[in-house]
């Protein structure tokens, strides 16, 4: 299997500055992409198969085709609202090497004739948003941004940072357009989707920071060869984020379709407790979860939607065998209670409902027929609302009940977490992390 | 009344004026970041640059920034109260916001938030008497790998115990 990095590459160096960048060929891709037919461009990324790192890990070219011809001007939003609970990589590639990103921006909107991109950045991440406007700063006093393009061409690029305030939702890409625009973020219907009408009601294009940083590395070595790292209709690395009850957590960039498996036992050494693995969710808090013996499978993005998961956001979250799985779906249905806009009554009732029956039957205070409820209630979220944050808030519950029923009815007959105490079982203390090489 | 009592529309008489003039000269490098016809885009970063200032969103700050921006009250009161990072009410000299989301949890988030509870003597959201810290518990923080993690006054603290979170904590005035 390929050992290549891409956007890792560069980060054990801690030297995220532009002369750094440069120096170790950045911005070489952008000066071969100048030279090129922009319809040219987008072929290369459609070749690459690069799906979306944000989640939906929909083909980023084909995307970019959605675009009407005509309808000037176009608008680029990155996404860096990371927000999923285990989901922490794009901060790296802001802290690390944040004009590889700028380089990836610069390429796209060349590609598809734009001359305005946002950054849109999660209000917890001040740094690194300040980082991004330092960036920013070094690329258009080097003339790379700006006016003219690469101080080449009469191609003038503006990219501007906006910080959020704190709202999961704003991830979603229409509800991050109204945010951007000035507003709550509250998502919108979709058709129309954003690259027909999107931010200020011109066509947009919304990617996110890990997507968009691969596009340098595709540009200067092809799409086929970015292909050809992955498998299927999936190219190029990912960066996966483990968490929780690992020996070594952090950032591991792995092929497209690396075996989870493998990441947790060989890459993060396995639990520290030394005990089973109970239960792996394994692309964010909205992926369904996996029992410890359902572990052995590609991360690829059809691969492991074949056994009933979604690689999503690339978070791995490991829990082993101290842990209660009701204490920890509880405390997932509470972020989706707390995160909820409001604007869809099945998501806005039903998901504080989840929250309140799952706190019950972790305290021993419910029925069988609460779980069955429980059910039920996911269920009537699931597909029922305008974005996709109710179905992000029914897959874990269906999937927990589905994977660990005898845990919840233990806790119904015994009237009791059978755990006990916080049911967070062995609260580690905090380990090493290792994020591209880095040791934090 | 006369003219002079009626308040004034822009709500800038309500607060210092220094602080009005700085927000007015801070906000005009903001607002070259949006295009001029959509002044209005800027009111995330204008409600940041508001409760910097003034220390927090009050209503007299949301009419500050609606004004400059040439939207409505209702417009700025909808986003002051939508996005979590805005305080609508006074706060501590201090805010401290810890993570119990699950990565978190599972490496003692809940533990230390607890523990700053019990020694801090406020409940969830709660200020201490002397108005030194506001303690909060908040969604996931981006910081799973190197977790468990807090905020301090929108600094990350990352990979904490109870003993280093105490000594953060100890460390505010």
């Amino acid at each position: 299997m390929s050992e290549t990095l891409i956007l890792t590459k560069r980060w054990a160096k801690r030297d995220p500055s532009l002369a750094g960048y440069r120096a170790d060929g950045g911005y070489r891709a952008l000066e071969k992409a100048l030279s090129m037919n922009p319809a040219d461009i987008v072929e290369e990324v459609k070749k690459s198969n690069l799906r979306g790192r944000g989640g939906a890990g929909f083909s980023t070219g084909l995307k970019w085709t959605f675009l009407p011809k005509d309808v000037r001007p176009r608008y680029l939003c990155v996404n860096a609202d990371e927000s999923e609970p285990g989901t922490f990589k794009d901060r790296y590639i802001i802290e690390h090497d944040p004009h590889m990103l700028l380089e990836g921006i610069a390429i796209t909107c060349l590609a598809l004739d734009m001359h305005l991109g946002y950054i849109y950045i999660r209000g917890e991440f001040k740094k690194q948003a300040e980082s991004l406007e330092k960036a920013i700063a070094e690329a258009k006093e080097a003339g790379i941004l700006g006016p003219r393009l690469f101080g080449k061409v009469d191609f003038p690029l503006e990219v501007h940072v906006h910080r959020g305030a704190g709202a999961y939702i704003c991830g979603e890409e229409s509800a991050l357009m109204e945010s951007l625009e000035g507003k709550k973020g509250y998502p919108r219907f979709k058709p129309p989707f954003p690259a027909v009408i999107g931010l200020w009601g011109k066509p947009t294009i919304i990617n996110n920071v890990e997507t968009l940083a691969n596009v340098p590395w595709i540009v200067e070595n092809g799409g086929a060869a970015f292909a050809a790292l992955g498998v299927g209709k999936s190219g190029g690395t990912r960066l996966f984020g483990v968490s929780g009850h690992v020996k070594r957590p952090g950032v591991y960039e792995k092929p497209v379709d690396y075996n989870l498996k493998k990441l947790i036992l060989e890459d993060c050494g396995g639990t520290p407790s030394g005990r089973p693995i109970k239960a792996v969710i394994p692309g964010g808090s909205s992926s369904p979860v996996l029992r410890g013996d359902e572990i052995d499978v590609s991360l690829e993005f059809d691969a492991i939607k074949a056994v009933g998961s979604m690689s999503g956001s690339g978070g791995v979250i490991v829990m082993d065998d101290s842990v209660c799985v009701v204490r920890v779906l509880a405390r997932i249905a509470k972020f989706y209670a707390e995160e909820s806009c409001g604007q869809c009554t099945p998501c806005r009732e039903g998901t504080p409902w989840m929250e309140g029956i799952l706190e019950r039957i972790e305290h021993g205070d419910a029925t069988a027929a609460d779980v069955d409820r429980l059910e039920q209630v996911a269920n009537s979220i699931m597909g029922n609302t305008i974005c996709a944050l109710g179905d992000a808030a029914a897959m874990p519950v269906q999937s927990f009940i589905k994977r660990f029923k005898p845990d919840f009815l233990a806790h119904v007959q015994a009237r009791k977490c059978p755990v006990g105490a916080t049911g967070w079982g062995v609260q580690q203390e905090t380990h090493e992390a290792f994020v591209g090489g880095i040791r934090y | 009344m006369s003219d002079h009592d009626r308040k004034s529309p822009s709500a800038a008489a309500d607060l210092p004026r220094d602080g009005v003039a700085r927000f007015d000269a801070e906000l005009a490098h903001i607002l070259k970041r949006y295009p001029e016809d959509r002044k209005a885009a800027a009111m995330l970063p204008a409600l940041h640059l508001g409760q910097e200032i003034f220390g927090y969103v009050s209503t007299a700050v949301q009419q500050l920034a609606a004004d400059r921006l040439g939207t409505s009250p209702a417009r700025a009161e909808e986003v002051a109260t939508f996005y979590v990072m805005y305080n609508t009410e006074p706060v501590g000299r201090h805010i401290v916001e810890v993570c119990t989301n699950v990565s978190c949890c599972l490496t003692g988030g809940e533990r230390i938030f607890e523990h700053l509870k019990k020694k801090l003597g406020v409940k969830n959201k709660g200020t201490t008497t002397d108005g030194r810290i506001t303690l909060r518990e908040v969604e996931c923080l981006g910081a799973c790998g190197t977790a468990p993690a807090m905020l301090v006054d929108e600094e990350q603290h990352e990979r904490l115990t109870v003993e280093k979170a105490d000594q953060i904590i100890g460390g505010l005035k």
